[in-house]
């Protein structure tokens, strides 16, 4: 099949980027997203010309490093499938593809169609994660876990961080990555300790990095390869009055 | 209170207080229908509300002070987090496709401005009397049908009580995730109810112009 791609160039953070087109000749249907960018290289680097560049990983849908807006949608037109996962047959025979970096203050461009995502990072230091001591592993029945706790923990736990909720936000908010990464561990008993003071340094963290606030147009969920539900933004903004509630009242 | 989050906060209990005004303003409406006596009657009970502790007027003056603060603080916070999310993507699109969002979610901010507008029109109309053709005081009846019997104001009502309409279905469904309200699993049912709760006020709001435009009201 043949497609025609216009493709975000941009050298580096400071230069101005604009839209580059490339014709891609005799493509298999059953080459990934990923793959297509990389027949579209080959034909670059023989010319002499820059690839284009982009982030990617594990290729299997796991490791949030992929990433990129296809015609105006975050990850493709597939839904729960992360860019590397989506398959040229989900287009036809001469489309024309749109192909963007995720766009917002708090991931900026380095090059072409890769972003800066360290703003996640740096939330994740502001509180996702829970303090152990280091020393031989506990025996992992000691503290029970209750199993719709767990399934549900589970569900925000799959959150690969790739940053699609904040491209498909309208106001480019991080509350979905947020919201599941307080929640995967407020549901469980080892995130209790820490519980009050994660949630609000990690809201003061997002507000911090320049995300935009949340109006609930739930275009994330749709976005999100893993499907996280927006039920865990209410659940996180609930966990938020908790922690505001805990800290006016002296606790620590 | 100064973060993001904090600042929804304050817009959905802020909004909840004018959505508990918007209920009853509503119901007073329907009162029209009983005819003038009753309807005038109803008014100038308003006025004498919680006598003899308070004067005449004073119990509409209190209900008046909490909305101004509440409208306040709805539009600060509004304006507020608009521009954290207008900050928060300093370089567009080519193309963003919405697959999600309703078109009640999508006209929040315009379609409130538009409120903001009708509102100011709406008190020099019938509080004021300002914009109003033989204002009577006291006889709110013929003040209501004098104003509706002009069709253009009729539909300029029509237009923004669609828009408040549209504005509280997404800000109950939207104001009680704000509060972490909302549970799993999932919101569905909820979605539903705000529409519905929304129709009925808009509905409610929407029988006395179109009542006085077919001279059902005269
Ligand atoms: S490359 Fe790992 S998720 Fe796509």
């Amino acid at each position: 099949m043949n497609l025609t791609l216009h493709v975000w160039r941009q050298p580096d953070g400071r230069t101005a980027g604009r839209f580059e087109t490339y014709e891609a000749r005799d493509v298999s249907p059953a080459m990934s997203f990923l793959e297509l960018l990389d027949v579209v290289n080959e034909g670059l680097i023989a010319r002499r010309e820059e690839p284009i560049a982009f982030d990617h990983d594990c290729r299997e849908g796991i490791c949030g490093a992929c990433g990129m807006v296809i015609n105006g949608r975050p990850h493709g037109p597939r839904r729960a499938t992360t860019a590397c996962q989506l398959h040229l047959r989900q287009f036809t025979d001469g489309d024309e593809l749109w192909i963007e970096p995720w766009r917002a203050r708090a991931f900026p461009v380095v090059k072409d169609l890769i972003v800066n995502r360290s703003a996640f990072d740096r939330l994740i230091q502001a509180g996702g994660f829970v303090s152990v001591n280091t020393g031989g592993a506990p025996e992992a029945n000691t503290i029970p876990v209750p199993k719709p706790a767990a399934e549900r923990a589970m569900d925000a736990a799959e959150c690969i961080g790739c940053g699609a909720c904040v491209a498909a936000c309208p106001n480019a908010s991080a509350m979905l990555y947020v919201a599941a990464k307080v929640a995967h561990l407020a549901l469980l008993p080892q995130g209790q300790p820490e519980r009050a003071r994660r949630v609000v340094s990690m809201v003061d963290a997002m507000d911090a990095e320049g995300f935009g606030a949340c109006t609930n147009h739930a275009e994330c969920t749709a976005a999100c390869p893993k499907e996280i539900a927006i039920d865990f933004i209410a659940q996180l903004n609930r966990d938020y009055a908790h922690g505001l509630l805990h800290r006016l009242s002296g606790g620590v | 209170m100064r973060s993001l989050i904090g600042q929804k906060m304050l817009m959905a209990v802020s909004g909840a207080l004018l959505l508990g005004y918007l209920v009853l303003h509503m119901i007073g409406n329907l009162k029209v229908f009983q005819g003038p006596a009753h309807f005038n009657a109803y008014a100038e009970g308003l006025r004498v509300l919680g006598a003899p502790l308070l004067g005449r007027g004073q119990a509409l003056w209190i209900v008046r002070i909490i909305l101004l603060a509440a409208v306040g603080v709805h539009i600060w916070s509004a304006i507020a987090v608009t521009r954290a999310s207008w900050r928060a993507r300093p370089a567009g699109y080519q193309r963003l496709e919405l697959v999600e969002t309703t078109y009640a979610a999508r006209t929040m901010r315009w379609g409130a401005a538009i409120i903001v507008l009708y509102v100011i029109y709406h008190l020099l109309d019938f509080t004021f009397g300002r914009v109003n053709p033989g204002f009577v005081p006291g006889d709110v009846y013929r003040n209501v049908v004098a104003s509706f019997r002009i069709f253009p104001v009729a539909l300029a009502y029509v237009i923004a009580n669609v828009f408040v309409g549209l504005h509280v279905y997404h800000g109950v469904w939207s104001g009680a995730q704000t509060l972490g309200l909302n549970r799993a699993p999932s919101d569905r049912w909820r979605r539903r109810g705000a529409a519905v709760f929304a129709l009925l006020l808009t509905a409610g709001y929407l029988l006395v112009p179109l009542a006085v435009i077919t001279g059902r009201l005269r």
